[in-house]
């Protein structure tokens, strides 16, 4: 399993599920959050806060797009493509 | 504007005169200039006044000289003068001034068909001493409430729930079905109401009640019938003269009228008409927010200046609307999703206070018109579904909901998610309204697994639509939707007659007269919303009416600042968030509350949906301690008249 599942299930799971019950469990890693229902315009801004917070990712305005941020894999692996950019950018 | 209330035994056993004068004494902030009663074998009518017309000859209620029929009214019917005319041209004999008295010999004259012949906003009910027969009626668009109940082997109705409860043969149950279709729709849908055995009589309903029996009937409904008759200058010069003549009808008064102004088209049209048909100087007034997000007071002050009205504004905090939510719960008798009753329960006392009992307002050019952006809304999602590969189409997107930040804030393709429309979903009859619905229902996840199944219980519960509704076109279908539900069921009731009624303030609404909503039921749409251009013709109509910056620009609905200290500074929330009272209760999920309390509480809840979870929850915990378990008084003092009985 990828390392940021787990916390990024629980912040799912915490901020726009509260617990509903066996929601957390049934949301698969692939699943849409739009079709889920789970997020709306406000939930896009609380999820970039806590990647930034969380992950220490710098999120652009280019990156707010469904194909980075829409289900729990699309964002596992926004992460480390961020994370990847940022050892990129490192001086020679 | 009053408070009505009664009783129908199926059979000839006397009224209790002290219930009934509970049940009137219930809602006598409705109409606290005086209370009286009528009891007969088998009948009781009780009416709660707020004198308006005929100040000494309007008493109620009111029975023709023959002892035949009796009538409780609460409402305005404007066309009386020309209605009075026309009976008194056919040889009936008038003892007062008064619109009451006109529905008498109306009901004499057409029986139940009286109501065709209406142009107003009412609920009455009229006792047929011969026919031994109550016929009881509400007005077309649901301006005034009616509620009934069968329950405790009588027939008994009420302008307000808590007129049914005050007799105590009325059980007090929620209603689990009635919360699971206001947490999708804002409202029930009628006849449910949220306690379980009290209903409502829908909008454009009449019923009567005869040996126990109850029948109701709809006499009239939105519909539309777009056509093209004439040119776009002479539908705005019609509409123009229309809306002159409803508002000239609604200045019909003994009392002084005042304006609601909220410094959009609407209000500002209704307004101006009013300061020209009164002669004098139009008294105006309007809500201010501290929080320059929904203050609206730089520019209710241009217009005021510039119509040269007389303008007041009441100024409201969210500290504001947390402390008067349970007493806008107790008026509105429903949970609430927003706080947007809240500012306006606040404007109808400051209006009281300065001596208004009437007041203007433009309610229902949205609905009426076109104006809210879920017509425009739909109009894009439809766009964007027809062809859902194009990349230029979603950018539409964009000119939607400009008053919500976080939207603006995404990226087009977000924007295409969250409003995106698949082929099927556009053959829905509810497709406009899906993504509200949609979005609405996810409070739900809140409930206890008791609760959710008690409501799924009873099945879906679609909105009841017209025979014709498929044949409309898709704007006048979301069009339907808003008239037929939204309007009556939340912006007339808990933002219109209970927060204004809650202090003897009666609102009219000449959008909302019936030859203004049939013209615009006959106007093509392209007219309502050309392009993406909102009331295009009413925006038309209003040139030189208005200053040229409210009439151009882009709408800007009446929005509250969210009770932000609800989690924190309110001891009548901690108390209803806490775990104990939520599971004493069973309607809500504790450790869900909890979770949303805390993320209130941290400054994470930023979103509309967090915010609305918490008002439905908080003003569902009212809901029950106020009307339910009855732990839970209200801190607004209403004024009691004294009780005047009349026994005949």
């Amino acid at each position: 399993m990828h390392p940021c599942t787990r916390p990024l299930r629980q912040f799912i799971a915490d901020n726009f599920l509260f617990g509903e019950p066996g929601a957390a469990e049934s949301l698969g890693d692939g699943d849409s959050l739009i079709d889920a229902g789970l997020i709306d315009s406000t939930g896009v801004l609380e999820l970039v806060g806590f990647l930034e917070q969380e992950f220490g990712i710098d999120v652009a305005d280019e990156d707010l797009v469904p194909e980075n941020l829409d289900s729990i894999a699309r964002l596992a692996a926004f992460i480390d493509r961020k994370r990847a950019d940022r050892v990129d950018v490192s001086p020679e | 504007m009053c408070g009505i209330a009664g009783i129908v035994f199926a059979d000839s056993r006397p009224v209790d005169a002290e219930r009934l004068a509970d049940m009137i004494a219930a809602i006598s902030h409705r109409g606290p200039d005086e209370t009286r009663l009528l009891t007969q074998p088998g009948v009781g009518l009780a009416h709660a006044r707020l004198s308006i017309i005929d100040i000494d000859g309007g008493r109620q209620p009111m029975t023709t000289d023959d002892g035949r029929l009796s009538v409780v009214f609460n409402g305005e019917i404007f066309n009386y003068l020309e209605l009075r005319d026309e009976l008194v041209a056919r040889g009936r004999r008038f003892r007062t001034r008064s619109d009451t008295e006109v529905l008498l010999h109306l009901y004499a004259e057409y029986g139940d068909r009286l109501v065709e012949h209406l142009n107003g906003q009412w609920a009455f009910a009229i006792w047929d001493e011969p026919a031994r027969r109550l016929f009881v009626s509400r007005d077309r668009l649901g301006v005034r409430p009616l509620f009934y109940t069968t329950a405790g082997g009588a027939f008994r109705f009420g302008s307000e729930i808590k007129a049914l409860f005050a007799d105590v043969n009325v059980p007090r149950r929620l209603d689990l079905v009635a919360l699971d279709q206001l947490l999708t729709y804002w409202c029930t849908l009628p006849p449910r109401t949220m306690f379980e055995g009290v209903e409502e009589l829908p909008p454009g309903h009449s019923m009567s009640v005869r040996d126990g029996r109850v029948e109701i009937r709809q006499y009239w409904q939105p519909s539309f019938e777009p056509m093209e008759t004439r040119s776009e200058a002479e539908y705005v010069e019609e509409l123009r003269a229309l809306l002159a003549d409803a508002v000239r009808l609604r200045l019909r008064s003994d009392v002084p009228v005042g304006a609601y102004l909220s410094g959009g088209l609407d209000s500002s049209v209704t307004s101006a008409l009013a300061q020209r048909a009164v002669g004098g100087r139009l008294r105006t007034f309007s809500i201010a927010f501290d929080d320059p997000r929904f203050d609206e007071s730089a520019m209710q002050r241009d217009v005021a200046s510039w119509l040269r009205t007389a303008h007041d504004e009441v100024r409201c905090t969210s500290a504001d609307i947390v402390r008067v939510l349970p007493d806008v719960v107790w008026h509105t008798e429903t949970p609430l999703l927003r706080t947007a009753p809240a500012p306006l329960f606040l404007l109808s006392r400051a209006v009281r206070r300065a001596g208004f009992k009437v007041v203007v307002t433009g309610e229902g050019a949205d609905e009426v018109f076109g104006g809210y952006d879920i017509f425009k809304e739909a109009k894009i999602r439809r766009f964007c579904a027809a062809n859902p590969g194009s990349r230029r189409r979603p950018s539409l997107l964009r000119r939607l909901y400009p008053y919500l930040p976080t939207l603006h804030q995404q990226s087009d393709a977000y924007l295409q998610a969250f409003f995106k429309a698949g082929p099927d979903d556009r053959q829905s009859p509810f497709f406009s309204h899906m993504p509200r619905w949609t979005m609405t229902s996810r409070i739900k996840s809140f409930l206890t697994p008791d609760a959710r199944a008690a409501a799924a219980a009873a099945g879906p519960q679609p909105p009841a639509v017209p025979e014709h509704f498929r044949s409309w076109d898709p704007f006048c279908q979301a069009q339907f939707l808003e008239m037929a539900q939204l309007l009556p069921g939340y912006i007339l009731s808990a933002q219109g007659d209970r927060v204004a009624l809650a202090h003897g303030v009666e609102a009219r609404y000449p959008f909302l007269d019936v030859r203004v909503v049939e013209f615009a039921s006959r106007l093509p749409t392209r007219l309502k919303m050309k392009v993406l251009n909102e009331k295009y013709v009413l925006k038309q109509a209003a040139a030189g009416l208005i200053p040229e910056s409210v009439r151009c620009r882009a709408k800007q609905p009446y929005r509250a600042p969210d009770g932000d200290g609800f989690a924190t500074t309110a001891d009548y929330a901690r108390e209803l968030l806490a775990p104990e009272t939520l599971q004493r209760d069973g309607v809500f999920r504790p450790e869900a509350v909890a979770a949303l309390v805390r993320k209130l509480r941290d400054g994470r809840a930023i979103g509309v949906r967090d915010h609305m979870a918490v008002t439905a929850v908080l003003s569902t915990g009212l809901l029950l301690e106020q009307f339910v378990h009855r732990t839970r008084r209200v801190t607004h003092a209403s004024v009691h008249a004294p009780v005047a009985p009349v026994h005949r």
